[in-house]
């Protein structure tokens, strides 16, 4: 039995992600299956919103790594919205504010991408 | 003042790193280290065990893995156990992110995230199994 699971919502382009539970190797691969299934569906502005995501490593890390450049190319992107700051603090340390757009809330990053598509 | 030492032996699959992760939580609770070094802790033993099951193991998910808390006055070492491959330090580079999005790259942080959580990581190879001991000093 997993402790980890994703769920879809849409706010007008954007595809909101909701992420619940524990993120590990063991669980990475359903994160990968559900930012397949929105490049599939050519959903690729993605925004994972973080407020019940209780832990991840970096094999759930390294999946947004994965993905980005290719959802960037395709005109998309991954935000990042509502992380414990003890998740947080594990994105900062290997960097990634650096490479992703990590917001306070879901709302900001909504507008994040309204933003980028009016331009 | 002797050492406890609390260990735990799991199969080489990741289904069981969930286990991991609370044996490191409740040994380092009850050592006094505050909640957010306990997080540390416990992802410090995950990317360790990770790496012994898709590395060390290569994906084999019946092989042994042996995971020992050893707490004495002033620090909790945590030594982890396996008879697969060795890990090649002089291979090992540090990862640069950006390059890695680049190349759609996922792994290889594992070991820099050890590094940068505990005070101390070593790995040795003797008698038949790697060893990879990482050490915590208490506050």
């Amino acid at each position: 039995m997993s402790n980890f699971s994703v769920g879809f919502r849409s706010n007008g382009t954007v595809q909101i992600l909701d992420l619940q539970g524990e993120l590990d190797a063991h669980t990475a691969a359903e994160l990968e299956a559900a930012i397949q299934k929105c490049q599939k569906d050519n959903r690729v502005h993605i925004l994972v919103n973080g407020a019940n995501l209780m832990y991840i490593s970096s094999a759930g890390l390294g999946v947004f790594m994965a993905y980005i450049e290719e959802l960037r190319e395709s005109g998309g992107d991954i935000k990042i919205a509502a992380l414990q700051p003890k998740v947080y603090n594990v994105f900062d340390l290997l960097g990634f504010p650096m490479l992703f757009d990590i917001v306070e809330t879901e709302e900001g990053a909504v507008s994040k991408f309204e933003t980028a598509s009016a331009d | 003042m002797a050492a406890t030492t609390h260990t735990l032996t799991i199969p080489s699959s990741t289904r069981f790193l969930e286990d991991v992760r609370e044996f490191v939580t409740t040994h380092a609770t009850d050592a006094g280290f505050d909640e957010m070094v306990v997080e540390q802790l416990k992802m410090a033993v995950d990317e360790a065990c990770t790496n012994v099951i898709e590395h060390a193991y290569s994906g084999e998910s019946e092989q042994p893995i042996e995971i020992a808390i050893i707490l004495s006055r002033d620090k909790m070492t945590i030594r982890i156990r396996d008879k697969g491959q060795q890990f090649n330090q002089q291979a090992y580079r540090e990862p640069d992110l950006i390059e890695y999005a680049k190349t759609r790259k996922s792994g290889g942080f594992g070991v820099h995230i050890m590094r940068k959580l505990m005070d101390e990581v070593a790995y040795k190879t003797t008698g038949g199994y790697n060893e990879c001991r990482m050490v915590k000093y208490l506050p």
